[in-house]
């Protein structure tokens, strides 16, 4: 049995305390008004010349002083919402983290994975944030429904009213239906999570060939239901941001973020463990497996990644080029290091068979990999919630201690209710002489 | 314990066999004569090729204009049936490579014919892109070759330009590819051949197989690295055909879904294709051990998983469709479900949405008889989904003025027929002169997936002997010899 050790909860609980601190701070600090906004941008005009403001006001020069209002008040709400999205991007982030290793995990059952069940209790600890991390996202969409921020811009009436691209899509972006749908995602990948894991739990105490037969059909039934949901979950929950933007492969985009980094998240729990002494059935072939997964989700990203992009680049249509032209011109160096964090370097790091047994090298891989995917989700939501107002400071880094905080302790605390390797699996034996 | 399988897993090869008895099955179709049922497949297949290629010469001699194209629908039957085998020739790279990496031994017995195929189907692929020229005898442009006029290059900006270095490549990866596992196959049938002219061939093809340690090993090694390079090849090859409508402005055509979502569909109909020419080799070749009930059960279910991503697209198409909010796209959808060519969106519809949904019942996956039915059913769906997405598209866009219906002459229809025949006559000599189970893969599983070697595990326990140790002969005695030797 493992136990969480005090440093542990001691380190998560500081990570809470400094990330609630930072954020509440961020709150505090962002503008109550736009006349503050006004005094902020004459204050800094005054320094660099007002890049922005210029560019602004060039459109609007005979009236100046309506276009530095609207101008004003445009920045306002971008720093407004800035905290906001600080705290949405990460909690987003991990939450399909945990859900990316339960659909791992499900795969694995649903396959039959000889290799992977001594990596079972892990993923299942690890999906155990699926219940906190479910909330705090689900909150956040309701804080945002309830006009506290903007970070969904078709949420607000008053744009909806003058938007005509909006209005068509109000069948299906409206609050309610939203929130219902938000609701039964959520439910119904908790629901999946807990069955299968209690039956995984109930195998412990003897091999039940009916308990093995009725998670594999629990888990393809989840695969079903997750392919359908996270489809909509991404338009929904990130696509909408951009409201006028839209594309097909997007669901399928956020996929193959949500995977890699699942599996990063696995290969680093697991060798963290294993340094200490746990997990005494894991081999480096084990690693090795995820380190390949690692890759090949890395590569997996980057071909939907350059799809998406070369497709929408090529043809250049107006509505959709908008998307990337405002990342390209307010994101450039975020924008390509993703591609370097999450393509080239773990490529090239993880393509030699002997590094991916070599525990250091994999978690300097996954650093870099979970570091791009946050910078890829960065990516996907900042640009339609805060524009060229971005920046990583108090709010986004405090957001992300704050929410790691929570993963680590939650994901710790449950690593502690079950012994650490599954008592029996049909597979369980084949795992523990896996050898590659 | 050297070796540990699960119980619960099935048997890959059934059956009470030996790794000769493997051998006489893979050979009997090599050194066997062909029954009749043979010559009247090949005669039926040898003249629907012949009288394609006789389609084919009346257009390249006559014009395009045979063919049922007009100034809007510049694409159809020609681009359909090229994509339609370059999709199923994918299911070979798959089952060769991807299946490798995921470590999946059922593919052992498979993985030879789905290569064939592969390689026959992108043969056939490969015709199209040649005859749907005006001026095919020029069709050496578009490979950089510095000229005489000035070095006149061509624009790499073009799908069309990167299909050919994509095709071209997966044809020779793939026939790189397949015929390194046929060394050691290549090898056994010479070295069991009695006639010298057999004995001749099969010891070219074999490049001087002799199976040493060392060969192995360096064998393995680079099948694993071919199988992780055709990979990605597999999946760039379609992306990159997928890239020849998505990169248009056409509505319908242009989306971003459609690279993933053409390989899903390839896989979905190479797998259809391989289980319909599998279902009928195990029975003419006597295979029934080795392309098992489970075998066939497995590609069902890759049909089912992929024709669900296939389906998730669809439905991903339509909505995007609608939100997207352009009148355009939200007609090309409506055009499809309503238009003159409903008839065909909803064969694809109901061959490729519903039918594999069918496979989720373990008596209709388990069935030989459905499961025929079904990758015939899914092939057709999968011609009806590149001929709706290119003729739909095409035939009503941005101006009215331009709309018009497309119909193939018998020429289109001739040279699609011919296809199918070449198909056959490459896959009917294949199957004769080939090996069409890898044996030595095949032998390297038996003792881990084999009947007999599972049932001996399940009586005597995990370190059961597995083989039989040969007996010392007593030695003869030389003595005799010996001393009348040195006494001379």
């Amino acid at each position: 049995m493992y136990t969480m050790s005090s440093k542990i909860k001691s380190f998560s609980l500081i990570l809470i305390v400094v990330g609630a601190i930072g954020l509440a701070y961020s709150f505090i600090d962002a503008p109550s008004s736009v006349e503050e906004v006004k005094e902020m941008l004459h204050s800094d005009g005054a320094s660099h010349e007002g890049e922005s403001v210029a560019m602004e006001a060039n459109s609007s020069s005979s009236s100046d002083a309506h276009g530095d209002d609207e101008h004003a008040e445009h920045i306002y709400h971008q720093l407004q919402n800035k905290p906001w999205a600080a705290i949405y991007v990460p909690a987003l982030f991990l939450f399909l983290i945990s859900l990316g290793v339960f659909v791992f995990y499900a795969l694995q059952n649903a396959s039959q994975a000889g290799w992977s069940p001594v990596l079972f209790r892990v993923m299942e600890g690890i999906s155990s944030y699926l219940v906190p991390g479910g909330i705090i996202v689900y909150l956040l969409l309701i804080l945002s429904s309830l006009h506290l921020n903007h970070l969904f811009v078709w949420m607000d009436p008053e744009v909806v009213a003058h938007d005509e691209i909006i209005q068509n899509k109000v069948a299906y972006l409206n609050t309610p239906f939203f929130l219902i749908r938000a609701f039964i995602y959520l439910a119904g990948w908790i629901l999946f999570s807990k069955l299968i894991i209690k039956n995984s739990r109930k195998m412990d105490e003897g091999f039940d060939l009916r308990l093995h037969k009725r998670n594999f059909k629990l888990s393809a039934g989840f695969l079903v239901f997750f392919i359908v949901t996270e489809s909509m979950m991404s338009w929904d929950w990130i696509m909408s941001i951009d409201t006028h933007w839209f594309s097909t492969l997007f669901g399928w985009f956020v996929l193959a973020s949500i995977l890699v980094s699942a599996v990063t998240t696995i290969a680093i729990v697991t060798i963290y463990l294993k340094g200490k002494g746990y997990l005494e059935h894991v081999n480096n072939s084990h690693i090795h497996d995820l380190g390949k997964f690692m890759m090949g989700f890395s590569i997996f990203w980057a071909y939907l990644w350059f799809s998406q992009f070369l497709l929408i680049w090529y043809s250049n249509i107006p509505e959709e080029v908008t998307y990337y032209a405002q990342r390209l011109e307010d994101y450039p160096v975020l924008f390509f290091s993703t591609v370097i964090l999450n393509w080239v370097l773990p490529m090239l790091i993880l393509i030699n068979s002997d590094f991916k047994r070599i525990n250091w090298i994999i978690v300097f891989a996954g650093v870099i990999i979970l570091l791009g995917h946050y910078l890829n989700f960065f990516v996907m939501i900042m640009p339609g919630t805060v524009g060229e107002s971005w920046t990583i400071g108090i709010p986004e880094i405090s957001s992300i201690l704050l929410i790691l905080g929570v993963f680590i302790f939650t994901v710790f605390k449950a690593l502690a209710k079950a012994p650490l390797t599954v008592q029996h699996g049909a597979f369980l034996e084949e795992s523990k002489h896996f050898h590659y | 314990m050297s070796h540990y399988e699960s119980p619960i897993r099935k048997p890959l090869v059934t059956g009470d066999k030996s790794y000769h008895d493997v051998t006489l099955d893979v050979v009997r179709s090599v050194e066997g004569q062909a029954n009749k049922s043979w010559w009247v497949a090949f005669s039926i297949a040898l003249i629907a090729f012949l009288w394609g290629l006789g389609c084919i010469v009346y257009t390249v001699s006559e014009g395009i204009g045979t063919w049922g194209l007009n100034k809007t629908i510049g694409w159809a039957w020609d681009i359909t049936n090229f994509v339609w085998w370059v999709g199923i020739g994918h299911a070979g790279t798959l089952i060769s490579a991807v299946l490798l990496l995921f470590r999946q031994k059922w593919r052992m017995a498979i993985n030879r014919s789905a290569e064939a195929m592969t390689i026959f189907a992108v043969v056939q692929a490969g015709l199209f892109p040649i005859i749907h020229m005006g001026r095919p005898w020029l069709a050496y442009w578009v490979l950089p070759i510095p000229n005489q006029y000035g070095s006149l290059w061509v624009n790499f900006n073009s799908p069309l330009l990167w299909d050919v270095f994509a095709i071209s490549t997966y044809l020779s990866v793939s026939l790189v590819f397949w015929w390194t596992g046929l060394l050691p196959d290549f090898a056994m049938i010479r070295d069991r051949a009695v006639k010298p002219f057999q004995k001749h061939i099969y010891g070219i093809l074999a490049f001087g197989w002799s199976g040493r340690a060392k060969d192995w090993q360096r064998f393995e090694e680079v099948s694993l690295v071919l199988a992780g390079l055709a990979t990605p090849l597999v999946l760039s090859v379609h992306t990159i055909v997928s890239f020849d409508f998505a990169t248009s402005v056409i509505p319908g055509w242009h989306t971003t879904i459609f690279p993933p979502y053409f390989v899903a569909g390839a896989v979905f109909s190479g797998f259809a294709m391989v289980n319909t020419l599998l279902i009928i080799m195990r029975k003419v070749s006597n295979l029934e051990n080795y392309i098992t009930i489970q075998h066939i059960e497995l590609m069902n279910i890759v049909i089912m998983i992929t024709g669900s991503i296939v389906g998730v697209a669809y439905i991903t198409e339509l909505f995007m469709a609608w939100y997207s909010g352009v009148e355009y796209e939200q007609y090309a959808f409506l055009n499809r479900a309503t238009g003159p060519y409903a008839w065909a969106y909803w064969s694809m519809m109901t061959c490729n949405v519903f039918s594999p949904q069918l496979m989720w019942f373990p008596k209709l996956r388990r069935s030989i008889m459905f499961s025929f039915f079904i990758s015939i059913v899914v092939n057709i769906g999968m011609w009806f989904e590149r001929f709706v997405i290119i003729v739909t598209s095409l035939h009503r866009d941005y101006m009215p003025s331009a709309w018009t219906m497309f119909s193939p002459t018998f020429v289109d229809i001739g040279i699609f027929v011919g296809t199918i025949g070449f198909f056959f006559v490459l896959f009917l000599l294949y199957s004769r002169t080939f090996p069409v189970i890898a044996q030595a893969e095949v032998k390297s599983i038996l003792k881990a997936s084999g009947e007999k070697f599972k049932k001996i595990r399940a009586e005597k326990g995990d370190d059961a002997k597995l083989y039989v140790e040969p007996k010392q002969e007593p030695l003869p005695d030389f003595s005799a010899q010996f001393n009348s030797k040195s006494n001379s």
